[in-house]
């Protein structure tokens, strides 16, 4: 199956965010990968912002406010699978009370880690709005969440495990694999 | 050899003591701490993993402060929480230990956080539970306090995170702590090079020189270029014996003062497991300065309890992933 380079992606969500920016909008990037995403989005935000401050988000609406989510601790698999050993704090130092907040994951799947990360979400603050920005659709969702922003949608069976990775330059890739014997 | 608190997947099963834990699960265990340092700065302290779970904290020695953090960590993962205090209930009428804990067992109880005067309590518990019951020690005797020892060394890697690169002095009665061996343990464990004990000889265990750690009797030179400062607990029964001449005597030669911290680096820091003895083993003005971090550790004693807790309560009991 043919991958797209999430490099190439990077472009079109981060003017997709752009148009959805508000006063009070902040960003949240989703362990880990989601977090890849964001740092990404914000650095050509940052750029962008440098070239045409009139146009987007920074220079307008003062410096865009940002965090990291780990939904470990509000996950509904806890009791199957336990903790992960590799889950990493949740780091937001801002006021989410009445935010809008652009939620940024790597993966759309089932809809469960949204869940579990709104879950968080509210436990800091009761947020104006939520809109969820993910890299990739694949398809699957088992509950009634979908991403509003979305870099591109592949449709993937179950025994499909598609991760993103990201090398010591910061380049992100996209990697499939096969489990048959799901 | 056998472990009684590792599953056969070698994951956390019960806490009984550091001794004999892999560094890999020390480092979970501190890792996962890292993550409920956070939620207790939120506005809403909670977190919903131990929903629906019923923590019983079974003490038969009391302990008020380790008891009530205990109940915070595990009303902070919304579990819900009995308290007991055995030594003034069940057992003063004549009911043995595993009567109690059966109980509790058919009340549906899902974890048991455990204090007892006598070593090996907690041990002999956990082997009497059914599978998915966990047991937590809170204290056994002089044998082993492990949340303390593991809440100490998570303290340690948060001010000092190159932990290769450490020296680390444990100063005070580390014949009769229940956590100086834990520490040195897992110090130890996660790659501190170098873990000194300074005390009076009276103070010492006859095997300390097993300890892997290098021995002083004299507060100058032993706390020449180190980073941390672990002051361990006084107990006051102990001065009226053979083993110290009095509280002012032992002030004057290993109470810390700032005039000893100096010896230490510039920017060390002082620990302290509670409850202090002022004017005993330290110095108010130590104790409430700069390099202090004595009031974070009880913050921080929270999170690491919450996070074997968590780690215990996820435990995968039916063996299907």
């Amino acid at each position: 199956m043919h991958l797209p380079n999430p490099e190439n992606l990077l472009a079109d969500i981060t003017a997709q965010i752009k148009a959805q920016l508000k006063p009070n909008s902040a960003l949240i990037g989703i362990h880990s990968g989601g977090v890849w995403l964001m740092n990404r989005i914000l650095q050509s935000m940052a750029q962008d912002s440098a070239n045409a401050a009139v146009q987007f988000g920074a220079a307008q609406f003062g410096p865009l406010q940002f965090g990291t989510l780990d939904a470990a601790l509000y996950r509904d698999d806890y009791n199957q699978r336990g903790l992960k050993s590799e889950s990493k704090p949740s780091n937001i130092a801002f006021d989410v009370q009445d935010k809008h907040i652009i939620l940024i994951d790597d993966i759309f799947y089932t809809g469960r880690t949204t869940r579990a990360a709104m879950n968080e979400l509210f436990d800091y603050g009761r947020p104006a709005s939520i809109t969820l920005a993910v890299l990739i659709n694949r398809g699957g969702a088992e509950l009634p969440i979908a991403p509003q922003i979305v870099g591109a949608k592949i449709l993937l069976n179950a025994n499909q495990n598609l991760q993103l990775s990201q090398d010591s330059q910061g380049k992100l890739q996209l990697n499939l694999e096969s489990n048959s014997h799901v | 050899m056998y472990n009684p608190q590792l599953d056969s997947d070698g994951s956390l099963r019960h806490l009984l003591t550091i001794e004999g834990l892999p560094k890999r699960v020390l480092n979970q265990i501190l890792d996962t701490a890292e993550t409920f340092v956070g939620v207790a700065e939120r506005d809403i302290k909670k977190v919903p993993l131990l929903r629906g779970k019923t923590v019983c904290n079974i003490f038969f020695e009391n302990s008020t402060r380790t008891r009530t953090t205990f109940e915070i960590a595990a009303k902070r993962l919304s579990a819900d929480v009995i308290n007991l205090n055995v030594g003034t209930s069940s057992q003063s009428k004549g009911e043995t230990i595993l009567d109690t804990v059966d109980n509790l067992i058919a009340m549906h109880a899902d974890m048991f956080v455990v204090r007892h005067a006598q070593s090996g309590a907690a041990h002999f518990i956990a082997q009497h539970v059914p599978d998915n019951i966990s047991v937590i020690n809170a204290g056994d005797g002089r044998h082993a306090h492990p949340t303390q020892g593991l809440l100490d060394v998570f303290t340690v890697r948060r001010y000092k995170p190159d932990m290769h690169n450490l020296r680390v002095a444990l100063i005070g009665d580390v014949l009769h702590s229940r956590v100086a061996r834990s520490e040195i343990h897992a110090l130890t464990t996660l790659g501190v090079p170098e873990v000194r004990v300074i005390a009076p000889k009276t103070l010492l265990p006859a095997d300390v020189n097993k300890l892997g750690v290098q021995v002083f009797h004299d507060m100058k030179t032993g706390l020449k270029d180190v980073d941390v400062i672990m002051m361990l607990r006084l107990q006051n029964e102990r001065m009226n014996g053979a083993m110290l001449p009095s509280a002012q005597e032992y002030f004057k030669t290993f109470g810390l003062t700032q005039e000893k911290l100096s010896y230490a680096k510039t920017d060390a820091i002082v620990m302290h497991p509670g409850p202090m003895n002022r004017g005993v083993e330290i110095d108010s003005s130590v104790a409430d300065g700069s390099q202090s971090v004595i009031l974070p550790q009880v913050t921080y004693g929270i999170a690491v309890r919450m996070a074997v807790m968590a780690i215990l309560g996820g435990r995968n009991v039916g063996g299907n992933a």
